[in-house]
This record gives C-alpha cells, sequence and structure tokens, in this order.
C-alpha cells in the first residue's frame, strides 16, 4: 500500500485550483485501499470535512441539503435528537456525505433499501473545466450515475441533497441468534429479510468443517418511543488503542482463540435456546463498533491489513461463500471480524458495487505477498461466481480482474472521458485499476 | 444569548457560532461577504439558533459603518446582550514586512476597528443593564517574537485593550472576555509548520463559550498556552532574539 502524503489542503469553501493539475478529492479518508491515495507525490489532494455547512433543512420532509464534508457523524449529533436518520449507513459514521455518494456506500438494511445513492435528489459538482453543474436523477441522470460509485473521478463533489429518514429514537431493538453453519447463516438471512430492516452475520471464518460460517446473526429496527427507558441512549466515550499491537497478537492460534470466545459469548452457549436473544441496545453499538474503539487498525500490529469484501450474486450465493471461506480458513488468515450480509437489487450505477446475492467482508492481516496473493485467489473465485469486490475497501486487486467484474466499466469510463478527457481527477486506485498515468 | 456576532462564517468564529447555536441562542451575523453571511445563517439556523438569523455589513478597516451595524443588530435581537469579534486578519512577517498597505491593514482591523467596535459596544452595552463583550486576541500579543511581532503587535494593542475595557466597564456589569487561543488548525493557520500543542477549533470554541458564561477575563485555548506563554514572557531578551520562529 503506497504511503503517499501528497499536498493536501483542507479549505472551507471547494473550489478547484486554476490551471489543469491533478486533483484527488478526499473525505475523513477512512476508505481501507489506495482510493483516497493520490495518484502521486506532488498531486493536490482536496480534504473535503472543512467544507461542512448545512444549505437547507426542510424539518417537514427531512430534506438536507449540505456541503459534501458534512459527516454522518454529524448529522446523527444534529438530527437524531429530533428524530431524523441517515436512510443508509456504512459501519463507521466518520464519513462524510461526499464519500457516501463517492463510494455509494451500503449498510444492513440494504436488503430493502438498496445503497446510498438511491436516497439522493441532488449532486452539486466541480467538473475538470472548473464549470459548476448541478445533477441528480432527473437532471444530467448520466452524470449523476457514473458519480454515485464512481469514487471522485467525475469531478469534485460539492454539496449533496438527500432524504433522512424519520425515527422515533435512537434505540435499536435487536435480536441475536447462533448459527451453526452457513446453510443456517444464509436461511436465517433470507428469514430476516421481510420483518427486519437491519440484518448482517458474523462469522468466525477459522471454524472449519462442519463448522463453516458459524457465527451470529444480528438483526435490528428501530425502537419506538414505548419500548425505551427515557431520554436517549447517551453517546459513549471511545477508547484508544495507544500502541500498535504486537505481531504474536495476529498468529492463527491467538486468533482462533479469540474469535472462539466471541462465538461462545455470542452465541455458542445460547445455541440450544429456542428464541433468539432479544435486547435493546444504542444505535452506535449497533451501527458503529468499532468506531467506539479510536485506531482500532492498530490491533492489526504495524504491518497493518487487507481489507477484503465481496459479493456474489445469489445464485452462486452458497458455494462460492463456502470455496472462499475454505481458502481463508487454509491459508489460515482470517481476522477479529468477517460480516456477512445479503444483499437487495443492484442500483442503477454503472460502478455501484452492491448487487442481489451475499456479502462477505473481512479484514486479512498483511503478512506480505502471500495475502496480496490470497486476495487474487480470492479474486478468481468472486469471477468464476459473477460476482465483484468494493473498491472502498480494495488496495490490490489488478485492473484485468476489476474488468471482468465490472460488465459496465466501460459505460462508466465514457462518461467520465466526457467530463474529463485528461483524468484531472485521479488516485492511485484509478492509476492501478482504470490505467490512469502517475507520470503526467 | 443575544449576539452579535463579526465573524461567524470561517474558522474559530464558524464554531463558535456552531456551539450558540446548538444552544438555541439568538445571532445577528456582521461581516464583509454577504453571500457567506447568509449561508452561515441558514447553516446556524439549522444547527438550532432562534430563527431567522439575520446578517448585516460591517467592515472592521471602515469604522463609518460600525454605528449603524449596532443599530441593525440592535432592531434586528432587540437589543442584543453579547457582542462577540472572532473576525481579523492574519499575515506572514515576510508579507507583512514588504507589503505595507498589507500591514497598514491588518494592524487597523485587528486593533482599530476591533477596538473602536468593543467600545461602542461596551458603552451601549452598559447603557442598559450589562452584557459580554468577547474578542479573540491571541497568543502571539503575549510576547513579540522576530519572526511575528507584526501580527503580535496587533494583538497585543487588542489584548491591552480588552483589559482595560474589562476593568473600566467592571461596575456596570459589562463582562469583557479575552480570547487567546494558540496555534489553531484552521484554515487561515493552513501550510504553516504544525507546532506541538496545536489546537482544533471547536475546542477553542468551547473553551470561549465556558469563558463568556462565566465572564472570565482572559481565557488560553487550548489551555496548555497559559503555560507556554508565562514561561515565554519570562525568557531574557537574548534568547528571544535567537528565537527563529
Amino acid at each position: 500500500m503506497p504511503v503517499r502524503p501528497g499536498r493536501v489542503a483542507r479549505p472551507e469553501r471547494l473550489r478547484l485550483p486554476p490551471g489543469e493539475g491533478i486533483v484527488l478529492p478526499r473525505g475523513l479518508g477512512r476508505a481501507y485501499g489506495d482510493a483516497a491515495v493520490p495518484a502521486r507525490e506532488d498531486a493536490l489532494v482536496l480534504a473535503t470535512p472543512r467544507a461542512d455547512r448545512i444549505l437547507d433543512w426542510d424539518p417537514v420532509s427531512g430534506r438536507l441539503t449540505a456541503e459534501a464534508g458534512l459527516s454522518l457523524a454529524e448529522i446523527l449529533r444534529l438530527f437524531l435528537p429530533r428524530g431524523w436518520f441517515p436512510p443508509v449507513t456504512p459501519g463507521t459514521k466518520f464519513v462524510t456525505l461526499g464519500g457516501c455518494v463517492a463510494c455509494d456506500v451500503h449498510g444492513k438494511n440494504h436488503h430493502c433499501d438498496g445503497s446510498f445513492g438511491g436516497f439522493v435528489e441532488r449532486l452539486g459538482l466541480l467538473t475538470a473545466d472548473g464549470k459548476e453543474i448541478a445533477c441528480g436523477p432527473d437532471l444530467d441522470r448520466e452524470l449523476f450515475l457514473a458519480t454515485v460509485g464512481g469514487m471522485g473521478l467525475t469531478g469534485l463533489i460539492t454539496e449533496v441533497t438527500l432524504r433522512l429518514r424519520p425515527v422515533e429514537t435512537g434505540w435499536i431493538a435487536m435480536e441475536t441468534e447462533g448459527v451453526a453453519n452457513l446453510e443456517q447463516m444464509a436461511a436465517a438471512l433470507e428469514a430476516s429479510r421481510e420483518a427486519w430492516p437491519y440484518t448482517v452475520g458474523w462469522i468466525d471464518c477459522l471454524a472449519a468443517g462442519a463448522g463453516l460460517g458459524r457465527g451470529v446473526l444480528m438483526r435490528g429496527r428501530h425502537a419506538t418511543r414505548a419500548e425505551v427507558p427515557a431520554g436517549d441512549p447517551r453517546p459513549r466515550r471511545a477508547l484508544g488503542v495507544p500502541l500498535d499491537a504486537p505481531e504474536w497478537l495476529l498468529s492463527p492460534p491467538a486468533m482462533r482463540a479469540f474469535n472462539g470466545l466471541y462465538y461462545w459469548m455470542k452465541a455458542g452457549r445460547r445455541r440450544g435456546a429456542a428464541e433468539p436473544h432479544q435486547s435493546l441496545v444504542s444505535y452506535e453499538s449497533f451501527f458503529y463498533p468499532l468506531d467506539m474503539i479510536t485506531d482500532w487498525n492498530r490491533l492489526y500490529g504495524r504491518r497493518g491489513f487487507l481489507q477484503f469484501q465481496c459479493v456474489v450474486p445469489r445464485a452462486a450465493g452458497l458455494a462460492a461463500m463456502r470455496e472462499l471461506l475454505e481458502r481463508i480458513a487454509r491459508a489460515g488468515a482470517a481476522s477479529f471480524l468477517a460480516v456477512i450480509k445479503d444483499c437487495g437489487p443492484a442500483g442503477p450505477a454503472p460502478l455501484s458495487f452492491p448487487m442481489e446475492g451475499v456479502t462477505l467482508g473481512l479484514d486479512l492481516p498483511y503478512r506480505g505477498p502471500a495475502t496480496v496473493t490470497l486476495v487474487h485467489e480470492l479474486n478468481a473465485v468472486v469471477i468464476a461466481a459473477g460476482g465483484r469486490i468494493y473498491l472502498a475497501k480494495d488496495a490490490v486487486t489488478r485492473a484485468e480482474d476489476f474488468a471482468h467484474m465490472m460488465p459496465r466499466l466501460p459505460e462508466w469510463r465514457a462518461v467520465r472521458d466526457r467530463w474529463d478527457p485528461a483524468h484531472r481527477f485521479r488516485s492511485a486506485q484509478s492509476v492501478r485499476l482504470f490505467g490512469d498515468r502517475a507520470d503526467t | 444569548m443575544k449576539a452579535a456576532f463579526v465573524g461567524a462564517t470561517r474558522g474559530m468564529g464558524k464554531a463558535l457560532a456552531r456551539r450558540m447555536a446548538e444552544r438555541a441562542d439568538a445571532l445577528f451575523l456582521l461581516g464583509r461577504d454577504a453571500a457567506a453571511l447568509t449561508v452561515a445563517a441558514r447553516d446556524l439556523e439549522a444547527r438550532g439558533a432562534r430563527a431567522p438569523v439575520r446578517v448585516g455589513p460591517l467592515d472592521l478597516a471602515d469604522s463609518t459603518g460600525f454605528l449603524a451595524a449596532l443599530d441593525a443588530a440592535d432592531a434586528a435581537l432587540g437589543r442584543f446582550d453579547t457582542f462577540v469579534v472572532t473576525g481579523g486578519l492574519f499575515g506572514e512577517q515576510g508579507e507583512l514586512a514588504s507589503d505595507p498597505a498589507r500591514l497598514e491593514r491588518l494592524l487597523h482591523a485587528n486593533f482599530t476597528g476591533t477596538a473602536l467596535l468593543c467600545q461602542l459596544a461596551a458603552a451601549r452595552l452598559a447603557g442598559r443593564g450589562g452584557g459580554v463583550v468577547c474578542a479573540f486576541s491571541s497568543v502571539a500579543g503575549d510576547r513579540a517574537r522576530p519572526a511575528n511581532y507584526l501580527y503580535g503587535a496587533s494583538k497585543a494593542g487588542l489584548s491591552a485593550f480588552l483589559d482595560g475595557l474589562g476593568l473600566a466597564y467592571a461596575d456596570r456589569d459589562v463582562r469583557v472576555v479575552c480570547v487567546k487561543p494558540g496555534f489553531v488548525r484552521t484554515e487561515m493557520t493552513a501550510g504553516l509548520p504544525v507546532p506541538p500543542f496545536a489546537g482544533e477549533a471547536d475546542a477553542v470554541a468551547a473553551r470561549a463559550l465556558r469563558a463568556m458564561d462565566a465572564g472570565r477575563p482572559v481565557v488560553y485555548a487550548p489551555p496548555i498556552w497559559r503555560l507556554i506563554m508565562a514561561l515565554i514572557r519570562a525568557l531574557p531578551r537574548p534568547v528571544m532574539r535567537r528565537m527563529k520562529s
């Protein structure tokens, strides 16, 4: 993974510098891979978090227009007490609206609500020639759809208009259920689709054989006022990780012990229970468990990790998932956390990640080139199954592999070329995957 | 609070105005850039400021508009009880030293304009039962350094003025708050080398607001700068002469 700072500007007003110098828009920089790493050392990185003004707010409809640097954390802090929630949220709230659009993020409600782009009504965009353009599902639709999931490569997203979701409380009514294997996990996700807006599974990917895919299913919905204690859940103070973890903590035996213990605590000891465990939890612990640990990535030690997330179509679903999990288990490469989730239908944006099927996401502690090779092997399984990987997480996928995964890539390229023929908007990822040059 | 506010569109002023908005204070925004003021007003309303947040023109370097600006604030807020100035100019020593016009503008806005305006506001508040005047100075005013004395001098003057203003109006219930930020990461300081103990705008705003509520005359933010500046003030002259940054 290249460490390349670039020249970082954090302006309060989003403008493009005159001339033709290459630019990389960046939100809060939480992408796991190289999506927010500049194409080269002297490239301008335009960080948006200081451009975070709310431009319009309609308390009746929940329609919010804000500058692209406004974060979901800030939206939650300001609007949850008034009964509004982001329509879609990824696993961290430390993301900007611009980042949510550029990655077309998805959340635990993808099976019923789709991805973030589906809730966006209008975008303000500064294109390569410095023009300010408004686009949306009904206005310059082609550019809009290329920008949703377009990783910031069609222009600088300056403003986002979206509809927030009305909720009664900041509490989530949650059910937790232990599942013994992959078939049970798929069945439990399937069975929860209709009645539950939020579902997600956690898998112990070190378990093999009959226990392959064992884990915990969590499903939730926004609790009503009548169900909850008075007051909003108190915001919890995040814990820090002061040091990089030592290497032995990441060894397969230590990981196995950790995963086994977690499974036992969450599910194993309740496996015999007829009823799933019911509880009331804060939205933060349900949606953002990792946000509770500042610098959690340091738990992976100095060498860090690669994140892998793929989605495979429902038809190929279980067999492909099993193969992925088996390969990961065989490599002894798994991690603290593997997440499984069913996705609803794909959205209209050509580079959008989710598709009808099952998605699997996990961290692979970095152990040198073998870890990269493993990702390529996993990608081959994904391609054979007709699936794809998620650009917000990816750091190593090969261009030809990505092209196989994205049949609509040429369509997206054509729109990008029309609006930015010189590829002024460029990242280390676009150099790796889209053939952009790093030298000029 | 019912606050007339100069400088709410950017940086620490933006952060402070937002904190006041979130506790439903009434705000009237003054500044040079009408479009930026209007956007800031909508932002503050959405964050909870008493609506509508109105705006008016004011240029710290042009004192002829000061009385009209205070009248406009009184009219919009039904007599303000708090007056805040976070606005000001910044320039690097080299730029200021080589550009006398720019230096004059900076000295004028940061000292003359701000002092005149605060004097008028304090007199007005004293005539109707008191209130709060808060202005943002800087630790750079606590001791002149070779690398920063031009900007520092404008803030030294302002700090001295605010100190005196607070003493003079104490018996008429006008509490004067001088906020002295250390190095704070904002757009204003972008590109400068970041020293240790650099602060964030929102943390400075939180401290400033607590000081305004308590009527504390001087507040350093981040707080460690009170200690740092005490040490720097104690340094002998030959050491200061060699201090390059």
